[in-house]
């Protein structure tokens, strides 16, 4: 008796899910590298405002900034290079050869780090919350959520949309991954408001939907954050629909696309190249 | 001989290293590539300052932190990329067995590619520097440099870095896929403790007991009075108290400390190496692969 697609791709989902979050609890030692040692980073950061006798909320804005870092580094690590990673491995052949959507297969990885990166960004905002007595100023929590909910859904799906492109790519998977890390954390705006970087770089950064969606948080947590926006909540949160939806589109056709590129060059099990 | 086959081993291992560095792309890309990441990290920094300060930065501070920023570029990159080719070696390429199996000294091997990345790295931080002089006016004057001193202080902070780096590679042996973790994360520790961009003044007291036992909190303060000793000057002029908390230290003094808690770290690393690798070979981990 055969499976229904949409129990079968559940259950896609569910598989590839498994191994990051039981794998989590069986390499415990991930907490302490991948939580605690990157604080240090961000109290750098929080340092370097309070030395120069910033506002308060700046701090703020460094910590919620540094809690969102993981997010991206997730999809940088362990969505955009996976495939790549994958294939280099071995897996990607039995990947291709499952009755199963590949999109599955990568919500599924997004499912299963999801789970551990929103542990490394909560310890972030707590350990902010306390070593540098951060106030948040909690308004409207429902809006919150849904802007949290939309930008995680764009990011996954962008972060599906470069799996399909890393896909073909060798060495410079790695490359282009280390190259996302700070010019983006620049570009966005993590440690400081998007908007000094003047409309037009802001508006191009906006592509990466963490741009806005830390800057409706912001404007939602602290008290001063609307001073320092670039748009308004709402203008951001519908943007951000746009790139939820753009984006898992581009995923799905970038991933057939590149799947069939790759059996017509014959590299989809290519390795160490 | 056994120097001849050490030698030979570095050259070659560096050429290696430099392999797979850079040949994945055209040599323009990979320049721009080897540009855009350290220019981008550090206008983290300048529009953080430039959001608070409203847009001056010819000042001592500025050059301070500038400069600091620009010099831990070394702390992060080297530090990761001396980790980096253990894990990738044994997860990524599946050689490290082959690597300890081969008749030669693995320190030397692991010596060899951090030297590309050393240099890679430095050609990041003078771009960088290049930068800052020409684009926001941080005050290098190179005459004013003392190179006496940079030139000695540059050799040790790099070599107690690359041990680091051994260590941690050491410790990846015996965790799964924490390797950025591990890097990024004691890079982080240096970044705070070690007053990298802001003075170690400002930190708890606790915390600056610690700053005074980690060498790259002396590497910092040499370098800086080797490559701006203007701003150096000036900043605890204009501070009117001993801003950096080691305002009272003469050069000497400095190296002398540098080199002895460099000398620490270099034995405790080579320590913590020795007794990671002691355990990966019990536990099977130097070919495991993690990547979940």
């Amino acid at each position: 008796m055969s499976e229904s697609p949409l129990k079968s791709n559940l259950r896609a989902i569910r598989g590839r899910a498994y191994p990051r979050l039981i794998g989590s609890t069986r390499e415990p030692s991930w907490f302490f590298f991948d939580v605690v040692l990157p604080l240090f980073t961000i109290a750098g950061y929080a340092y370097v405002y309070r030395f120069l006798e910033a506002d308060a909320e700046f701090i703020g804005y460094v910590v919620l900034g540094g809690a969102m870092t993981a997010f991206w580094l997730n999809i940088l690590w362990s969505m955009a290079s996976q495939l790549y990673w994958e294939k280099e491995i071995g897996n990607l052949s039995l990947y291709l050869m499952a009755p199963t959507s590949r999109m599955s297969i990568l919500a599924g990885m997004a499912v299963g780090g999801l789970v551990e990166t929103t542990i490394q960004a909560t310890a972030t905002v707590v350990v902010g919350v306390i070593a540098f007595d951060v106030i948040f100023s909690l308004g409207s929590p429902v809006t919150l959520i849904v802007v949290f909910a939309v930008t995680m859904i764009a990011l996954y799906g962008m972060g599906m949309m470069f799996a399909s492109l890393y896909l073909l790519l060798g060495r410079e998977a790695y490359h282009l991954s280390s190259l996302m890390m700070e010019p983006v954390y620049f570009a966005t705006g993590f440690y400081f408001p998007v908007r000094s970087l003047g409309f037009w770089a802001a508006a191009g950064a906006s592509i990466i939907p963490i741009t806005l969606g830390l800057d409706a948080m912001r404007q939602l947590i602290f008290p001063v954050g609307a001073d320092d926006a670039f748009l308004s909540v709402n203008t951001e949160i519908a943007v951000l629909c746009v790139l939820c939806v753009v984006f898992m589109v581009l995923a799905r056709y970038a991933l057939r696309y590149m799947e069939h590129l790759g059996k017509t060059t014959g590299r989809l099990t290519l390795r160490w190249q | 001989m056994a120097v001849i086959n050490d030698l030979r081993l570095l050259k070659n291992s560096a050429w290696l290293g430099w392999q797979m560095e850079a040949n994945w792309t055209d040599p323009f890309l990979f320049a721009t590539y080897s540009i855009v990441k350290p220019i981008a990290g550090t206008l983290i920094l300048v529009f953080m300052y430039l959001v608070i300060t409203g847009g001056e930065t010819a000042n001592d501070f500025f050059s301070y932190m500038y400069v600091g920023n620009a010099l831990y570029m070394f702390v992060a990159e080297v530090l990761f990329g001396v980790t980096w080719v253990i894990h990738d070696d044994r997860e990524h390429y599946m050689t490290l067995k082959h690597v300890y199996m081969a008749p030669m000294n693995f320190y030397v091997y692991i010596l060899g590619r951090s030297a590309i990345k050393i240099a890679i790295t430095s050609f990041g931080v003078l771009v960088t520097l290049a930068f800052g002089v020409l684009a926001l006016g941080v005050g290098i004057n190179l005459g004013a440099v003392d190179w006496l001193l940079l030139a000695p202080s540059l050799v040790v902070g790099l070599l107690c870095i690359c041990i680091l780096g051994l260590a941690m590679g050491g410790v990846s042996f015996l965790t799964a896929k924490h390797s950025i973790g591990i890097n990024e994360g004691l890079a982080g520790v240096f970044y705070v403790m070690s007053g990298v961009v802001f003075p170690i003044t400002i930190l708890p007291s606790w915390a600056q007991t610690i700053s005074k036992f980690l060498p790259v909190t002396y590497w910092m303060e040499v370098v800086r009075r080797a490559v701006v000793p203007e701003a150096m000057d000036g900043l605890a002029a204009s501070s009117g108290y001993d801003v950096t908390g080691m305002g009272d230290m003469s050069d000497l003094t400095l190296m002398v400390l540098l080199l002895v808690s460099a000398g620490v770290f270099f034995v405790m690393s080579i320590g913590v190496f020795r007794v990671a690798d002691n355990i990966a070979r019990k536990k099977g981990k130097v070919d495991w692969t993690t990547a979940y």
